[in-house]
């Protein structure tokens, strides 16, 4: 009996965790379901929809323009070093500009966002729910997910690819004048090889993604708080899940959506 | 007809079961329109989840829950969205939104729900702070900025704002001083009386049996989910049931 009981420990550890996980799949798709259906419901919150896309989008505005800057800096000498071996340095304006416009400013945007906006669309939320806010709408009368999640959740699928266009700008002026003040390759080579390879076509992936991760964040942004239930340890706990899942389906769907788009566009 | 001899909350065995655990069981009772009637007892006796049977915020394992007339358990949707509008309600800490002012927190359900001109509403927000006794000075503080009181009183603003006929006020001195709590229950029962012409029902949930006993009408009993007693304010302290007394001789 006690061997039994020792081989069925594992187990049932095993069914808990696939139980707990399913349960929560259910719950978010419930939660995914609640937004498509209340997208759509008036009374329409244009004023909170504004509120929030000023808070997502121009809020995030600095540390978007910083983190681009810098990365196009840093991606003009990383491969400006390694193409230059094999003589190849001209096409540093292109390749920078394209891992900007596919992979980088959509992921890395999305990453920022995640973990500015989604943490803090999970912790108002919380916040909120533990101090019986969102009680007091629902007893008013107002749909707490309405008022509060649909909102937060268009601006955020909004706002993000504003946002990554942005980083790809700002990135990419920050490689050009690495690459032509600094490493010294020259500026209509700089310019004609950019036109050569890349094409307006090239930014439709990244614009693609960071819709999807706008959406992504700032629906597991809500999820996570209106998921908070023990007090302010509770809203530490809603937060951070918020940033850790936010940021881990950013990184896993970008290479499901690769390799779809890739095919595509 | 006497202002409350008709039944404004009408409970019909409603049992209540959380993981195999009843919260409330089997119960039965009324409350008289225009009345004040206050649901005493010991933590966990179901006094909290009783309330939100009756605003349709938890439905009933088994029973029915009638409130002005309608089968709460039935109610879904903008049908039951609508109905919560007949209530106001006063939360243990207020539960003001934090982001908003104290204006724009009694602004708030009059905005949303009716079409008052900007006018309008400034005189309305202006009446119902004025009537919980708060200057102008504390109408463009945040509710971080207010004392424990204050924000009751805003909080209670804001429940009167669209003329509720059912008032509830989920431990409404918890947590305050003695001086704020016989504020607070002086208001209640103020606000009880000012609303008194369009029978405006009170439901109160309450630790404290020293203003139960004095703003009361009536007070149920709880414990463990069932109501043990349920009287007038006045027989209810002179209750023999041991449960009682120990709580009416603290």
């Amino acid at each position: 009996m006690k061997r039994l009981k020792k081989v069925a420990k594992p187990i049932e550890h095993i069914g808990d965790v696939v139980l707990s996980t399913l349960k929560e799949m259910g719950k978010m798709t419930k939660f995914l379901y609640l937004f498509f259906y209340w997208v759509t419901k008036p009374p329409y919150r244009t004023a909170l929809f504004f509120e929030q896309l000023y808070f997502i989008g121009n809020k995030s505005l600095f540390i978007i323009i910083l983190s681009g800057l810098f990365t196009g800096m840093v991606m003009a000498y990383q491969t400006y070093f390694g193409f230059k071996m094999i003589s190849v340095d001209s096409l540093v304006g292109p390749v920078v500009a394209l891992t900007m416009a596919k992979e980088l400013a959509p992921v890395l945007s999305g990453l920022i966002v995640s973990g500015r906006a989604g943490a803090a669309m999970a912790a108002q939320i919380g916040t909120m729910k533990v101090t019986e806010q969102v009680d007091a709408l629902e007893v008013m009368g107002i749909d707490s997910f309405q008022y509060l999640a649909v909102p937060r959740i268009i601006a955020g699928t909004i706002s993000l690819p504003m946002l990554s266009i942005i980083f790809q700008l700002v990135g990419n002026t920050g490689s050009w004048f690495v690459g032509t003040k600094a490493l010294m390759i020259d500026d209509a080579m700089y310019y004609s090889k950019l036109s050569d390879f890349m094409f307006i076509e090239d930014l439709y992936q990244g614009i693609i993604k960071s819709f999807f991760f706008g959406f992504l964040i700032s629906l597991l942004g809500t999820y996570f708080g209106f998921s908070v239930t023990k007090g302010a340890e509770g809203v530490g706990k809603g937060t951070n899940l918020a940033v850790v899942w936010g940021m881990i389906t950013i990184l896993i769907s970008d290479y499901f959506l690769t390799s779809i788009l890739i095919r595509i566009l | 007809m006497d202002t409350m001899s008709e039944n404004v909350i009408s409970l019909r065995n409603v049992t209540k079961i959380f993981s195999d655990f009843p919260v409330l069981h089997e119960l039965t009772f009324d409350i008289k329109r225009g009345s004040i009637t206050t649901l005493l007892g010991f933590s966990g006796a179901g006094k909290s989840t009783l309330l939100k049977h009756i605003l349709g915020l938890l439905k009933p394992t088994s029973g029915d829950v009638i409130v002005l007339g309608q089968n709460v358990v039935a109610l879904e949707g903008t049908a039951l969205k609508e109905f919560r509008q007949n209530f106001g309600m006063l939360f243990q800490y207020a539960a003001l939104f934090d982001s908003l002012t104290t204006f724009e927190n009694v602004a708030f359900p009059i905005r949303e729900f009716t079409d008052f001109t900007e006018e309008q509403v400034e005189q309305k927000v202006s009446e119902l702070l004025t009537s919980v006794n708060l200057s102008d000075k504390t109408y463009y503080k945040l509710p971080s900025e207010l004392s424990g009181g204050m924000r009751k009183r805003v909080g209670l603003a804001r429940a009167l704002a669209l003329q509720p006929a059912i008032m509830l006020y989920d431990e409404p001195t918890t947590g305050l001083d003695p001086i704020t709590t016989k504020m607070v229950n002086e208001l209640i029962v103020q606000t009880a009386k000012n609303n008194r012409a369009r029978k405006m029902t009170s439901v109160i949930i309450s630790h404290d049996i020293k203003a139960t006993l004095q703003i009361s009408d009536y007070i149920a009993f709880l414990h463990r989910g069932r109501v043990v007693e349920y009287l007038p304010s006045a027989e209810f302290k002179k209750s023999s049931n041991p449960l009682v007394r120990e709580f009416v001789d603290l």
